[in-house]
């Protein structure tokens, strides 16, 4: 491969770079033994690369370093500073939450709310762990899967002691267990009757108040 | 009068060194931020000042940058090194800068025209190596600082990101939102014309008191 001077000016800089085909690399290599105005250009462009590329090349204003590092410093400070008035004031207002948390907290585990149904019954027999369900528009808690459930889309499991303290009641059909072991004695025929209409009403109410 | 402290960042340990203060910072140690890029500062201050050209909007861009740096140092990711992170971060504020100041529009008018046609070089006189110790030269270093100031911005651009702050083709030409090809083509005529620039600059006796041989140039 043979070059010319202008093909050889096109591509010194990616010469420089080592950006070229090996093959033209030796050509240029050739170029510049030969070449005495090439071999100028290359060194004069050689010698540029060299003198910029020295970190002595690159000044700064005089105490440019010094208001730099003031600035950072202060900027540090700024944002230091600021956390701490925040801080200062997360301290008190984080304790006052945590006191009125607390005091609700244990209202609300020491006051349960009334019973949903006037006809249900305390569940005594009820172990306080069992993961129960409760629908949002009916009065009392089921074991998962009950039949009775009512509004099942708005169902929410947790624990039975949870449902009581809201208020919710057994269910006399699948808590039936429960309750008669509790009470020593079996459900009246007239109670499950009654309680029966009584969730009746409630899937009535529901579906009423879902089709408003 | 510029400050002569100088502070290289090279080695395996400070590289070790860079990282862990990164850790810290990015943990919250604000504090040694400065630290951090205090290798930088004079690379950070070219880079906003190529892009400038004035040197308190320059100072002002470098210091906007150092503190963008810092809001988004846990952005930083160990793909990228940390210098071109805050190279890039300073290109991009410096070229904000200038937008604001509405000198973009015209600029880049020049920018067209000038890309078109090749660079030819002028001067073919006898050149050999100019030792290095003649930037220890204050006049040295302001007649290379003039020339490249007298560079079209584009060109002055593309060779302070490739030749003075080391990026590479690729980050040079990410941080300037230009092509690759349009990189190496200016970056080919900026090496070109500098070296015209300081072969007349010979002719006139910048470089006078260095010891180089009768009836040859230092480059």
């Amino acid at each position: 491969m043979v070059v010319q001077c202008e093909q050889v000016w096109r591509e010194i800089s990616n010469y420089l770079e080592e950006e070229v085909h090996v093959d033209l690399r030796a050509a240029m290599d050739d170029h510049f033994r030969a070449c005495a105005r090439c071999r100028s250009v290359l060194e004069g462009t050689r010698n540029v690369v060299r003198l910029y590329g020295d970190e002595r090349m690159i000044e700064v204003p005089s105490g440019f370093s010094r208001r730099l590092e003031t600035r950072l410093a202060r900027e540090v400070r700024a944002a230091n500073g600021g956390w701490r008035v925040w801080s200062a004031w997360l301290v008190p207002v984080a304790a006052l939450l945590l006191i009125g948390g607390g005091f609700r907290v244990a209202n609300s585990l020491s006051v349960p709310h009334p019973l949903l149904s006037e006809h249900a019954q305390p569940a005594h027999g009820v172990p306080p762990e069992l993961i129960v369900v409760v629908s949002a528009d009916a009065k009392e808690f089921h074991v998962p899967g009950c039949p009775f459930i009512h509004n099942k889309d708005k169902e929410r499991t947790m624990s039975a002691k949870e449902a009581m303290h809201e208020g919710y009641v057994p269910c006399v059909r699948c808590m039936r267990k429960y309750l008669e072991t509790a009470s020593a004695r079996p459900i009246s025929l007239e109670l499950e009757a009654e309680l029966y209409i009584e969730s009746e009403l409630d899937d009535h109410q529901v579906q009423a108040h879902a089709g408003q | 009068m510029a400050e002569a402290n100088v502070v290289y960042n090279t080695g395996v340990g400070d590289t070790m060194r860079e990282q862990d203060l990164i850790a810290r910072v990015q943990r919250g140690d604000s504090g040694l931020f400065y630290e951090l890029v205090r290798p930088y500062e004079r690379r950070v201050y070219a880079a906003a000042l190529s892009i400038l050209r004035n040197e308190s909007d320059a100072e002002d861009v470098a210091q906007e940058a150092m503190l963008k740096a810092l809001s988004n140092i846990r952005q930083f990711r160990a793909e990228a090194r940390f210098s071109t992170w805050l190279i890039q971060i300073t290109v991009n504020e410096a070229l904000m800068r200038r937008r604001r100041e509405r000198t973009a529009k015209m600029e880049a008018i020049d920018d067209h025209r000038d890309e078109d046609g090749e660079y030819a070089p002028r001067d073919f006189a006898d050149w050999r190596e100019i030792p290095s110790e003649a930037l220890e030269r204050k006049e040295v270093r302001q007649k290379l600082a003039q020339a490249l100031a007298s560079l079209d911005r584009k060109y002055r651009e593309v060779f302070v990101l490739r030749d003075m702050e080391h990026l590479n083709i690729q980050e040079t030409a990410d941080a300037l939102g230009i092509s690759i090809a349009s990189v190496k083509t200016r970056l080919l005529r900026a090496r070109l014309m500098l070296r015209d620039l300081l072969s007349g600059g010979w002719q006139q006796g910048w470089f006078s008191r260095l010891p180089f041989q009768k009836g040859t140039k230092p480059w």
